[in-house]
C-alpha cells in the first residue's frame, strides 16, 4: 500500500500500532488479522459497510473488547496485556466521542465535562471551571456549562460530548460515527471542528463512519474494511485511492463509481 | 360519492369496480375490469373471476385493463394469482391494454420473491427434555454471571477500603436519600398496618384465654425478629433495586458505561459502590423506623381493642424484644442491603441490547433480589435459632 503520507503525518512516530489482531463473537469471525499503525498528528479514515467490523476494530483499539489474537500497542504498550490500573491510566491519554454522544444524562454539561479533570487531577474547583468554560467555548457551546445534555438538540450533544472528550487534553480523539443523525449544518460544523483541532493541536484521530462524503473531506488517510475479508481491502490517501483502486466494489462504496447493482 | 368516502366505503358488498367477461365461442376469454381495485376489493375481484374461469374452461384468458382508473399493489397481487391459475390449467394468459402507473407498479414487484419460501422456518416449540435443558443452561450463565459481578464488587470493596478517598460520597448521599428518606412514608405506613394485622388478628384469639397481654410481647417479636426486616427489605428492594437496574441498563444502552470505561473510570466503582453503601447505611436505619412503626401499629390494637395502656404495652413489647435480637435483625439489614444493591446493579450491567432490555432487567431485579433476601432470610432463622 501507498507509503506516501501527507505533510503534517509523522510516518516514523506511530502512537498506535495494531498487529494481527482477531476478534470474534461466538462462531463468527469479525476481523481476521488486521494489521495497521496510526501516526502522530494524523486524520485517520476507516470506512466500511454494516457489518464490515470496524465498530469492533474501534472498540478494540480503545481496549473495550479483548482481542482473541494479535496485540494493540498504544505508546508502545500492549493495552490487552496490561492490568486495569494501568490500562486506565492509558486511557486517560485518549478522548472518545461515541456516535450516541454518551453524555451523562444526570449531570450539567459541566459536570460531564469536568468529570475527568476533577477526578484525575489534584487542580482546584476554580480551575476545573475555568477548564470546562475553555473547552465548552471550543466547541461553540460557551455558557451552556449548567445546562442538562436533555435540553439540547443532537448537534449541540455530538459537540459537547467532543469536548468532554477533550477535557485531559488527549493525543488520540477517537470518533464512532460523528455525522450520524446531524443534519448537514451541524454534521458541516463538527466536520469543521475535528479538521481545526487537528490543525491546531496536533491531535490524532481515528474516524470509524460510514459516511464516505464525510471521509474523504477530512481523512488524511483511509482504511476501507470489508465483511467478506474480514479485514483490510484498501489503503491511502483518498487521492490514491481515487487512483489506484481498480475493484468495482470499493470504487463503488467510495466514489459511487461503477454501481453493480441498482437504478445508476 | 367522493373521493374520501369512497376510501371509507370499501366494503366487498359493495365494490368499487365493474368487471365485465366478454366470451367468444371457441376464443379468448377477456376479462374488462373498471374503476378502483383495491386491497378491499381483491378477493371478492379473484373469486369473480376464478368463477367465470371454471364455468367457460376458455382456451384463452385475457384482462384488459384499460379502464383502471385505480390499482394498488393487492390488486396487482390479484392478477398475478389469476396469471398463476391460468397457466397452472395450461392455459395462455396476457394482461392487455395495461396502463402506463400500473406497468410500473408491476416492475417493481418481484414475481420470485412472493413464491419464495421464508429463510428461516420458524422453529417448532422445543421437547420437555430440550427445554429443560435450555432452562438448566440459562440458569447456570446466569447463576455465572451473578457471582462473577459479586466476585468484582467485592474487588472493588477491597480497592476502596484502602482508598477511601476515591469514593463519590457525594453520590453515597444522593443514593442514601432517594434509598432512604423517601422511602420513609411507604415503608412507615405498611409496618404500621402490618403490626395492626397482626396484633388484632393475634387479640383475636387471645382473648379467649385472657392473655390480652401477650399480643404486645407476639407483636413485638414477629416484627423485630422478622417483618421489619423482611418487609423493609422488599420493600427497598421493589423501589431500588428496580431503579438501580433501571438506572444503569439505560446507562449501558446510551453507551454511557462505555465512556466511563474509556475515560479511565472503573465502572463498578463509579456506579455501583456509592449505592451499595447508601442502601448498606440506610436499610438498617429503615428497619429500625419499621420495627417502631409496627409497634405502634400493634399498640393502636392493644389501646383501642384490648383495654391496655400505652405503659403496659410497651412495657410488655421491651420485655420480650432482646438486644440480640434487634443487633441480628440489623445484621440481616445490612445483608439485604448488598443484595438489593448487588443484584439491582448486576441486572442493570447485565443490558446489552436495546431500551426493551431495561425493563426485563428492572423486573429481574426486583425478583432475584427478592428471591436472594428471603432465601437468606430463611438460613439466618436457622442458623440465629442455634447460636
Amino acid at each position: 500500500m501507498g507509503e506516501n503520507h501527507p505533510k503534517k503525518t509523522n510516518s516514523d512516530d506511530p502512537v498506535i500500532v495494531v498487529e494481527g489482531l482477531t476478534a470474534r463473537f461466538g462462531e463468527t469471525t469479525v476481523l481476521d488479522d488486521v494489521n495497521l499503525r496510526v501516526f502522530r498528528g494524523e486524520i485517520l479514515c476507516i470506512v466500511g459497510g454494516s457489518g464490515c467490523g470496524k465498530s469492533t476494530l474501534l472498540k478494540l483499539m480503545i481496549g473495550l473488547i479483548r482481542p482473541k489474537a494479535g496485540r494493540v500497542l498504544m505508546g508502545g504498550v500492549d493495552i490487552a496485556a496490561v492490568d486495569n490500573e494501568k490500562l486506565n491510566r492509558i486511557r486517560r491519554g485518549i478522548g472518545v466521542l461515541f456516535q450516541s454522544d454518551a453524555l451523562f444524562g444526570s449531570m450539567t454539561l459541566g459536570e460531564n465535562v469536568g468529570l475527568p479533570l476533577s477526578s484525575f487531577t489534584a487542580i482546584s474547583v476554580e480551575t476545573v471551571k475555568r477548564i470546562v468554560r475553555m473547552k465548552l467555548g471550543m466547541v461553540n457551546l460557551g455558557g451552556y456549562e449548567n445546562h442538562y445534555p436533555s435540553e439540547l438538540s443532537g448537534g449541540m450533544r455530538k459537540r459537547a460530548g467532543l469536548a468532554r472528550a477533550m477535557s485531559l487534553d488527549p493525543q488520540v480523539l477517537f470518533f464512532d460515527e460523528p455525522s450520524a443523525g446531524l443534519d448537514p449544518v451541524n454534521s458541516a460544523e463538527l466536520e469543521k471542528l475535528i479538521l481545526g483541532i487537528n490543525a491546531d493541536l496536533g491531535t490524532t484521530m481515528v474516524i470509524v463512519s460510514h459516511q464516505v462524503d464525510l471521509v474523504l473531506r477530512v481523512a488524511d488517510r483511509v482504511i476501507m474494511l470489508d465483511q467478506d475479508v474480514r479485514g483490510i481491502v484498501a489503503e491511502g490517501t483518498p487521492q490514491e485511492l481515487r487512483l489506484s483502486v481498480t475493484d468495482p466494489h470499493i470504487r463503488n462504496f467510495l466514489f459511487r463509481e461503477d454501481a453493480p447493482v441498482g437504478k445508476g | 360519492m367522493d373521493e374520501s368516502e369512497k376510501l371509507m366505503t370499501d366494503t366487498a358488498s359493495n365494490p368499487n369496480y365493474e368487471l365485465q367477461i366478454g366470451v367468444e365461442r371457441g376464443k379468448a376469454l377477456t376479462f374488462f375490469l373498471r374503476g378502483r381495485i383495491s386491497l378491499y376489493d381483491a378477493d371478492q375481484l379473484f373469486s369473480e373471476m376464478k368463477a367465470s374461469l371454471s364455468q367457460q374452461n376458455p382456451p384463452a384468458v385475457r384482462i384488459d385493463l384499460a379502464e383502471v382508473s385505480y390499482m394498488d399493489g393487492a390488486g396487482i397481487l390479484t392478477l398475478l394469482r389469476m396469471e398463476d391459475n391460468v397457466q397452472k390449467a395450461g392455459i395462455p394468459f396476457a394482461l392487455v391494454r395495461v396502463p402506463e402507473e400500473i406497468r410500473g407498479m408491476m416492475r417493481l414487484i418481484d414475481k420470485e420473491g412472493i413464491n419464495k419460501p421464508p429463510l428461516r422456518v420458524r422453529s417448532e416449540t422445543a421437547g420437555v427434555v430440550e427445554g429443560i435443558g435450555k432452562i438448566s443452561m440459562q440458569i447456570y450463565a446466569d447463576f455465572a454471571s451473578i457471582m462473577a459481578f459479586l466476585g468484582e464488587l467485592v474487588a472493588a470493596v477491597a480497592y476502596l477500603i484502602r482508598r477511601p478517598r476515591e469514593v463519590r460520597w457525594d453520590d453515597v448521599f444522593f443514593y442514601m436519600r432517594r434509598v432512604g428518606a423517601e422511602g420513609l412514608p411507604i415503608v412507615g405506613l405498611i409496618s404500621l398496618l402490618v403490626g395492626l394485622i397482626i396484633a388484632f388478628m393475634s387479640s383475636l384469639q387471645l382473648k379467649q384465654f385472657g392473655a390480652n397481654v401477650y399480643v404486645a410481647s407476639l407483636v413485638a417479636v414477629a416484627i423485630v425478629r422478622e417483618l421489619g426486616p423482611i418487609m423493609t427489605a422488599i420493600l427497598v428492594a421493589g423501589r431500588s433495586a428496580s431503579a438501580f437496574a433501571a438506572e444503569i441498563g439505560t446507562m449501558r444502552v446510551n453507551d454511557e458505561v462505555d465512556a466511563l470505561v474509556t475515560m479511565g473510570f472503573d465502572p463498578i466503582r463509579f456506579l455501583v459502590i456509592p449505592k451499595l453503601i447508601a442502601t448498606v447505611i440506610v436499610l438498617p436505619l429503615l428497619i429500625l423506623y419499621a420495627d417502631l412503626f409496627g409497634i405502634l401499629g400493634g399498640m393502636i390494637v392493644g389501646i383501642v381493642g384490648l383495654d391496655l395502656t400505652a405503659y403496659t404495652y410497651l412495657q410488655a413489647s421491651q420485655r420480650s424484644v432482646t438486644i440480640f435480637y434487634l443487633n441480628s435483625s440489623l445484621v440481616k439489614a445490612a445483608v439485604f442491603a448488598g443484595i438489593i444493591a448487588w443484584i439491582g446493579c448486576q441486572r442493570g450491567f447485565q443490558v446489552r441490547g436495546g431500551v426493551e432490555e431495561v425493563g426485563a432487567a428492572t423486573t429481574s431485579a426486583v425478583v432475584t433480589s427478592i428471591l436472594l433476601i428471603v432465601i437468606v432470610d430463611s438460613a439466618f432463622a436457622i442458623v440465629l435459632h442455634y447460636l
